[in-house]
């Protein structure tokens, strides 16, 4: 086998460039510019950051148009979660266009790790992530959350202007 | 009776004197750690402190009380008494060089000459020099009593960088020095407010590029700033020479870099750009109004290099060791002997 030399070629400085005195100045120049250019930093939480379309927050459950719950307990969705982090109890429903409904349904936002496997296991598009990025809290408890939180989030997100409208309220406070 | 009472009124203007030097220099330097987070910020694009006060004007406040509500923590190891005057040194000899320096032309009210310096010394640089090389005991001795590796290694660094340098720094000005003739700066500043050729101010930049290129260098590393902070390397040396100094005596570390950046800009106008002297415009023949037009001069030009050695620091990466060494001994020390010789050729040829 060759072996192929390679010759390491370390360029040489006229004597322009050994002064280093141009370079400084080059790098003077670039440093001065951006004095003057924008800012890239979000002063959270005076200003919102707007999540692009498609992004994977907090999850939410789906009403229809009479304000019920989407949901009917088939259990894809638990099925699919690859962090165990929904779980559910399926009853009749009371009502007459569906067999099932959840009695309850829990999701542990501290297993979540917002894949989107359930929206994209769900039949009935009853289950989705939304833009809301910021659901800290200080329990463990409040960050199991049940139908009724998952319904608010609904509320909260279907007209996609969550943070839009929480920028309005802390200006008007 | 009328000698004692002169006595007194010199005591009186020279205690008014270094009250409101002092008291202006304390407020830049406050503001100077302020606007160095700033500008740094600016420069990444990013905004800096700005939630403390009017776009975070307060910030140097807060800070200030951040330092003194700190608990105070002596290493069991250290050598107490050197430990604790060692930032004293610091910030000593950073703050009594100002006392020499020119801010403004003298003039003269109620049949007295006011001087607007503290001390119009007739060796004003040499005091300046021997001053500013005291920095460097405060740093060998902080890193020597903290008894601990990396500020032992800084306050090494910091002596072998600061001795090497002020050489260079020495030589550099020599060739102005055989051009004014004097070492009192405010003769040095006289001698830049007349024209060269009728039209240039004389500012001794003009006259000397070299020695103010080499005084320029030489000042960076004799303040310890990017691209020469070698004795507080962070990724080298944890804190360098201050790691072990926590609470207001890191503070006075930390004030002393700052006043040592003022003196370094306010020597640098003085001695290379004309110190108070705005050019085409004879001061001392316009009165309080040429001493107020002076100070504004002299406060522009300084605040420009106080701006300058910001600027650097967040464009030129810091040098390894060696690489400091190198320069400092074997481009700029013969820089500046070439600088004498030349300066010294062309007079001779003038004369």
């Amino acid at each position: 086998m060759k072996v192929k030399k390679v010759k390491r070629v370390t360029p040489k400085l006229t004597i322009w460039d050994a002064l280093y005195i141009p370079a400084i100045l080059t790098g003077l120049s670039v440093t001065f510019r951006h004095l003057f250019k924008k800012h890239i930093t979000l002063e959270y939480p005076d200003e919102k950051w707007f999540p692009p379309p498609g992004h994977r927050g907090a999850i939410r459950l789906n009403r229809d148009e009479l304000g019920r719950e989407k949901c009917v307990a088939c259990e894809m969705c638990a099925t699919a979660c690859p962090a165990h982090a929904i779980s559910m109890q399926g009853g009749a429903a009371p009502w007459d266009d569906r067999e099932k409904y959840p009695v309850w349904y829990k999701i542990d936002m501290l297993r979540c790790i917002l894949c989107g496997m359930c929206e994209e296991a769900c039949p009935e598009d009853a289950i989705e992530l939304t833009e809301i990025y910021d659901f800290a809290d200080y329990t463990r408890e409040s960050l199991i959350w049940d139908k009724e939180r998952l319904l608010k989030n609904y509320d909260l997100t279907k007209d996609g202007n969550y943070y839009k409208r929480q920028l309005e309220e802390s200006k008007k406070r | 009776m009328t000698n004692t009472g002169n006595v007194i009124l010199d005591i009186v203007i020279i205690v008014v004197k270094i009250a409101v030097i002092l008291g202006v220099n304390m407020l830049i330097l406050t503001y100077l750690t302020l606007a160095e987070r700033r500008v740094s910020a600016f420069m990444q694009d990013r905004l800096g402190p700005n939630r403390v006060g009017p776009m975070g004007l307060f910030q140097p406040f807060a800070d200030g009380v951040k330092f003194i509500t700190k608990e105070d923590i002596i290493p069991a190891n250290a050598d107490k008494l050197i430990y604790l005057v060692a930032p004293v040194l610091v910030f000593f000899s950073a703050l009594v060089t100002y006392a020499v320096i020119p801010v403004g032309p003298t003039f003269s009210a109620w049949g007295q000459r006011f001087q607007m310096s503290i001390a119009n010394l007739n060796v004003g640089i040499l005091y300046i020099f021997a001053l500013t090389s005291f920095v460097v005991y405060g740093v060998a001795l902080a890193g020597w009593s903290s008894n601990s590796k990396y500020p032992l290694m800084g306050g090494l660094r910091s002596s072998a960088q600061m001795i090497s340098y002020e050489l260079s720094m020495g030589l550099s000005i020599i060739g102005l020095l055989m051009i004014v003739g004097s070492l009192r700066l405010s003769a040095i500043v006289d001698y830049q407010t007349h024209l060269l050729w009728g039209f240039l101010p004389r500012w001794l930049v003009i006259l000397q590029p070299l020695g103010f290129l080499i005084f320029l260098v030489a000042a960076f590393a004799e303040t310890n700033r990017l691209p020469f902070d070698m004795p507080e390397a962070e990724p080298e040396l944890v804190g360098g020479y201050h790691t072990e100094y926590g609470s207001m005596k890191f503070a006075l570390f930390f004030m002393g870099e700052y006043a040592g950046l003022i003196t370094s800009s306010a020597l640098i106008t003085t001695l290379f750009f004309g110190g108070w002297d705005f050019p085409w415009v004879n001061e001392s023949a316009l009165g309080i109004w040429g001493v107020l037009l002076g100070i504004i001069a002299f406060s522009a030009k300084v605040g420009f290099f106080l701006f300058f050695y910001l600027w650097v620091r967040w464009t030129v990466p810091r040098f390894r060791f060696d690489q400091l060494m190198k320069l400092g001994w074997k481009y700029l020390l013969p820089l500046a002997l070439a600088n004498i010789l030349i300066t010294a050729l062309v007079m001779l040829a003038l004369v």
